[in-house]
């Protein structure tokens, strides 16, 4: 090539770097070979401890993943593809994220989905920000009980502006409190764009969603649902209770925890709410043959177009993400996904007896699916203790409600498919026979 | 390029059609064509009053998006339902069918300030 | 100079480059009753403590099917996509380099895969340390001294970035400025994002070489800048080497330099943007540091900043303590951070491939890999040349702009119907119409993993379809001809929505 060019160095190639912020190399140590850099990788993974029985959730949940979806995922056809801005060469892709829209839509119940965002807490920003442009109101109303990182990036993309985030406390049940959800959406002369509730909050608990969505809308707010997807295969989905917008978290769907991601936002609204949801949607068409078909559409609404007027700067969806949750939902089917729910719930109930049968009581009272917490006397110190038996006993909620004394003895626990009877008796047996 | 005579027009492709106190507003044939397909034109609100050259809505195509800008102040007073489900209509009928908005003028002479059909088309090249 | 050489006819590829068979939808292969066992059924009475209201009325529709045809299925589709395992993509911008498979061994390693990222540091240690070194890595490259790994995606690290330099006027009380200039040459994220963060975009003109206007930047600076927004080199494949001259005056108004970090693949170990006074970058290891695109994801965007903008990077950020421990900042711990702009703390998974990339290279052999994209970029450059205008005068770093204004203006025919003919010759288009200051554009970046012959196969494909577009151009306006599908009806697509299936419609029901 440097003979095709007529140059002596590749080095002439880089003449038009001023000599004042040329580099003079890196500070990096040098090559390896990939035996050298599989056994350094393998030490670093090594360090890490999953060994443990975990009742660890809070917004990431570890489920059996079948064979089959990494089968399908590390196929270099979708996993090195590029995104599918020419649809005659990425119908892979572009029908699998199709798929994945009409899967999630059926599990939400509303019939406009993303094709994904990066991540729960990112999706559900997203939607504060769609209800502030649908309404043209500023001030939308968060629960206390979501999530923690949820409410912080929220509040990060609500920095800029005149737009703000206020929290809803929670009542004695630990659901929010719709006598103050009430109050705060009576100020007419500052209206509400948008109200956002978990469900199942943080607390694992099941929240009074009909009655919340019912008073957001007679104040002219709009109800944006944060949800888990696995619970949909049981629990009533935000269509059928009114919500207008859901979020959440699509990493139980198939995807590893893989200590923080990627992960995937999952981002879906009502009809009329169509041309204000930000990021990629895929939709069917026909070829000049009259094939069926699939294609990015509503791209104008995108950065690259938009510019400085799109309503997000996002740029990719999670797509691989996305496929992983298609895979997974098409291997266990409805039934299957169902069963998850199920066993997840047992399990839930067997240790909260187990618990309850030593003297180790929920904090709160409202109902729950496969998550809630405990009172534990120094939790803290009692967590650490487990540690060392082996045993991940969840997460402290002083953890993320570092002010709030019904709290600071709370351990928050997480059940699902995976967590055995034997699981639940050593948790009991460790909580119950060491000295608190 | 097809550029009516009674109309005026603004420099950025609206046009501009008096009737007494009320104009109605739309995009001309040019602007139509430069966009390709229309799929979607996103109006104001009835009741809603604009400031001369305020963004009333956004028109996309399949491959861009555009503000459009109302070319004298007023008021809206009705809007265009039908291009909710046949947005062609702004291509083949741009200053007819695809018209787009009716305001109830500020200043019936605004439109004395808008250029004619010669000098716009002067500014299109045509 | 040599005589100047007919190239060869390319060889007809022997069969398109994606195969043709279309496929049926899952919700079309739904057959009542058919199931895979994956996990034990559960006891009968699971949901017994949830309120019938909150229960489901009925169960979701979703497709029943079993693993074989879920197989089938996903394996033909993935027969439908053109790919990097499977052929070279000339896009300009993206860095579609090859995707080293022991990437993807590390990151499915158990110890890696099967971590909560909510554990407590003692048990992550593993992960905290790849990440802090990654910090530091990149760093290095960039020449800054602060990292941060969390933002997920490119546009996510300019958002991160520009609400970092925010956060930095405001603390020192400059509360007036509410603007960010932005190059017309620049990627459309840019300008979303200053509006993302609350400010006005300012475009700035490009020369005619397609370099920064100095003199309108100049113009345009002033006190209400917060930032100037460069990509260097720039969209066209050009250094900006009036670099210096460009940050004095963003600095002297006041104002600070974000780079955007997307063309890192031209520099690496040539250049180092912290070092030549940029404030703050993002780096987009789904290009540089070849973490594969998935089909639009994920990826991810860290940034990296001066030490003045240290305190305000996205928290947490990974720290190691004096006794050679890692752990993740505490809440509290730098108290003027924007926050968070996602939950836990960074795509780790993502993070592991460039990682294991950055490691296997090094120093020698990050500079090979600009060395070898530039090299190769040039080459295909004055390939393509020899019947496309350059609109640009060369020497390019790792792409470089063509126009088909030549082609159109002879035989009206445009670079979209080039693209699309391009795929019946076994290719994947380069990025068109980008950027926008180019008329006719193709933008192209053969990155440093293609072969000779692959390059010269590409440019013996875009010399062809130039040579037909006089000799037939229908050919090249109803193209593709052969891919699995044709050109499809968009308009319809944008004007009546068809985003779900509607219905199970499987042979079950038959």
């Amino acid at each position: 090539m440097l003979a095709a060019l007529g140059i002596e160095s590749v080095e002439t190639l880089f003449d038009d770097i001023p000599a004042a912020v040329r580099a003079d190399g890196l500070d990096l140590p040098g090559p390896r070979s990939e035996l050298e850099l599989a056994r350094e990788l393998e030490a670093l993974a090594g360090r890490n401890r999953t060994d443990l029985v975990s009742f660890l959730g809070a917004g990431v949940y570890g489920h059996y993943i079948p064979a089959a979806v990494d089968a399908v995922v590390s196929r270099g056809e979708f996993s090195t593809a590029y995104t599918p801005y020419q649809p005659e060469i990425s119908q892979g892709t572009l029908q699998t994220i199709y798929e994945f829209q009409s899967l999630i839509s059926e599990l939400i119940g509303l019939p406009v989905v993303s094709a994904s965002h990066y991540d729960g807490a990112s999706a559900t920003a997203e939607a504060a920000l769609m209800t502030v442009r649908a309404t043209r109101r500023e001030r939308v109303l968060v629960s206390r009980a979501l999530h923690q990182h949820y409410r912080e990036t929220t509040r990060t993309y609500f920095g800029p502006g005149t737009r703000r985030l206020e929290e809803l406390p929670t009542a004695p049940d630990g659901t929010t409190d719709l006598a103050a959800l009430e109050a705060a959406l009576a100020d007419t002369a500052d209206p509400v764009a948008g109200v956002l509730i978990g469900q199942p909050n943080v607390f694992g608990l099941l929240e009074p969603m009909a009655e919340a969505a019912a008073l957001a809308h007679a104040a002219g707010a709009l109800f944006v649902a944060v949800v888990e997807p696995v619970s949909l295969a049981v629990l009533a989905p935000p269509g059928a209770y009114g919500a207008d917008i859901a979020a959440g978290e699509g990493q139980p769907l198939g995807i590893a925890p893989a200590y923080g991601g990627p992960y995937l936002g999952l981002l879906a609204c009502r009809g009329e709410l169509m041309r204000q949801i930000p990021g990629r949607l895929v939709g069917r068409t026909t070829d000049i043959e009259g094939r069926r078909a699939f294609v990015m559409t509503l791209r104008a609404r995108e950065q690259d177009i938009r510019r400085d007027k799109a309503a997000s700067n996002i740029c990719t969806n999670q797509a691989l993400c996305a496929l992983a949750a298609t895979a997974y939902l098409a291997t266990v089917g409805p039934g299957g996904l169902a069963d998850v729910a199920a066993a997840g719930a047992a399990a839930a109930r067997r240790t909260e007896a187990a618990l309850a049968a030593i003297g180790v009581e929920r904090v709160h009272t409202a109902p729950y699916l496969n998550e809630f917490a405990v009172r534990v006397p120094d939790a803290s110190a009692v967590h650490a203790r487990l540690l060392d038996a082996g045993i991940l006993a969840g997460l402290p909620l002083a953890r993320w409600y570092p002010d709030d004394p019904d709290l600071a003895d709370a351990l928050l626990l997480a059940t699902t498919e995976l967590t055995s009877d034997e699981d639940i008796d050593r948790l009991a047996a460790a909580l119950g026979g060491g000295s608190v | 390029m097809n550029v009516p005579e009674s109309l005026r027009y603004s420099e950025d492709h609206e046009w501009l059609r008096t009737e007494g106190g009320e104009a109605v507003v739309g995009i001309t044939a040019y602007a139509a064509d430069e966009l390709g397909d229309v799929v979607f034109v996103e109006l104001p609100d009835v009741g809603r009053h604009l400031a001369a050259n305020e963004t009333f809505g956004v028109i996309e195509s399949v491959k861009t998006a555009s503000d459009l800008h109302v070319p004298a102040a007023g008021e809206v007073v009705a809007v265009n339902e039908d291009l909710a489900d046949a947005p062609e209509l702004v291509n083949s009928e741009p200053y007819d069918g695809g018209w787009m908005i009716r305001l109830k003028l500020d200043d019936a002479a605004a439109s004395e300030g808008l250029l004619d059909a010669e000098a716009y088309r002067a500014t299109i090249g045509d | 100079m040599s005589e100047v050489i007919a190239p060869p006819e390319p060889r007809p590829r022997e069969r398109s480059a994606v195969g043709p068979e279309l496929q049926p939808l899952l919700s079309e292969l739904h057959t009542p009753g058919r199931s895979s066992f994956k996990v034990p059924r559960p006891p009968a009475d699971a949901l017994a403590g949830i309120p019938p209201a909150q229960l489901r009325a009925s169960p979701p529709a979703l497709p029943e099917t079993d693993e074989p045809t879920v197989i089938h299925h996903f394996v033909r589709l993935s027969h439908l996509n053109y790919s990097v395992d499977g052929g070279m993509y000339p896009l300009g911008s993206c860095t579609m380099k090859y995707n080293p498979k022991v990437n993807e061994w590390a990151a499915r390693l158990p110890g890696f895969a099967g971590l909560h990222p909510l554990v407590p540091d003692g048990l992550a240690q593993g992960s905290l340390e790849l990440a802090w070194r990654l910090q530091q890595q990149l760093g290095e490259i960039g020449g800054f001294p602060a990292v941060s790994l969390q933002p997920a995606a490119g546009a996510h690290g300019e958002l991160s970035g520009i609400l970092v330099i925010r956060a930095y006027h405001q603390a020192r009380g400059d509360l007036d400025r509410d603007e960010v200039l932005v190059p017309d040459s620049s990627h459309g994220t840019n300008p979303a994002t200053a509006s993302m963060a609350g400010f006005r975009t300012v475009t700035i003109r490009s020369t005619p070489e397609g370099l920064v206007d100095i003199d309108a930047l100049r113009e345009a600076l002033g006190p209400r800048t917060a930032a100037v927004m460069l990509t260097n080199p720039s969209t066209l494949g050009l250094f900006e080497h009036h670099v210096t001259e460009l940050l004095e005056a963003v600095h002297g108004a006041g104002a600070l330099a974000y780079m955007d970090g997307a063309n890192m693949n031209a520099v690496l170990g040539h250049f180092r943007p912290g070092q030549a006074g940029f404030d703050v970058m993002h780096f987009n290891l789904h290009k540089t540091f070849s973490t594969p695109h998935g089909g639009g994801g994920p990826g991810a965007g860290p940034i990296a900043v001066a030490e003045h903008l240290r305190p305000f990077l996205p928290a947490p950020l990974v720290v190691r303590d004096d006794d050679g421990s890692y752990r993740l900042e505490r809440p509290g711990e730098r108290p003027d951070s924007i926050g968070r702009v996602r939950a836990y703390w960074g795509s780790s998974g993502v993070l592991v491939r460039a990682f294991a990339y950055i490691r296997a290279h090094g120093a020698s052999g990050l500079r090979q890999v600009s060395d070898d994209a530039v090299l190769a970029a040039n080459y295909l450059r004055a390939r393509v040349g020899e019947a496309y205008d350059l609109p640009v005068a060369g020497p390019c770093k790792h792409e470089f702009v063509a126009s088909a204004a030549n082609v159109k203006r002879e035989t009206g025919v445009r670079t979209y119907d080039i693209a699309k003919r391009l795929i019946d010759h076994g290719f994947h288009p380069p990025t068109i119409y980008f950027p926008l200051i180019v008329d006719e554009c193709l933008l192209i970046e053969p990155t440093e993993t293609e072969p000779l012959e692959t390059l010269d196969a590409f440019a013996d494909a875009l010399i062809a379809v130039a040579r037909e577009a006089h000799e037939d151009p229908g050919l090249l306006t109803s193209a593709p001809h052969r891919a699995p599908v044709r050109r499809l009806d968009e308009t319809a697509a944008a004007r009546k929505p068809d985003l779900r299936w509607t219905a199970l419609a499987g042979a079950g029901d038959r």
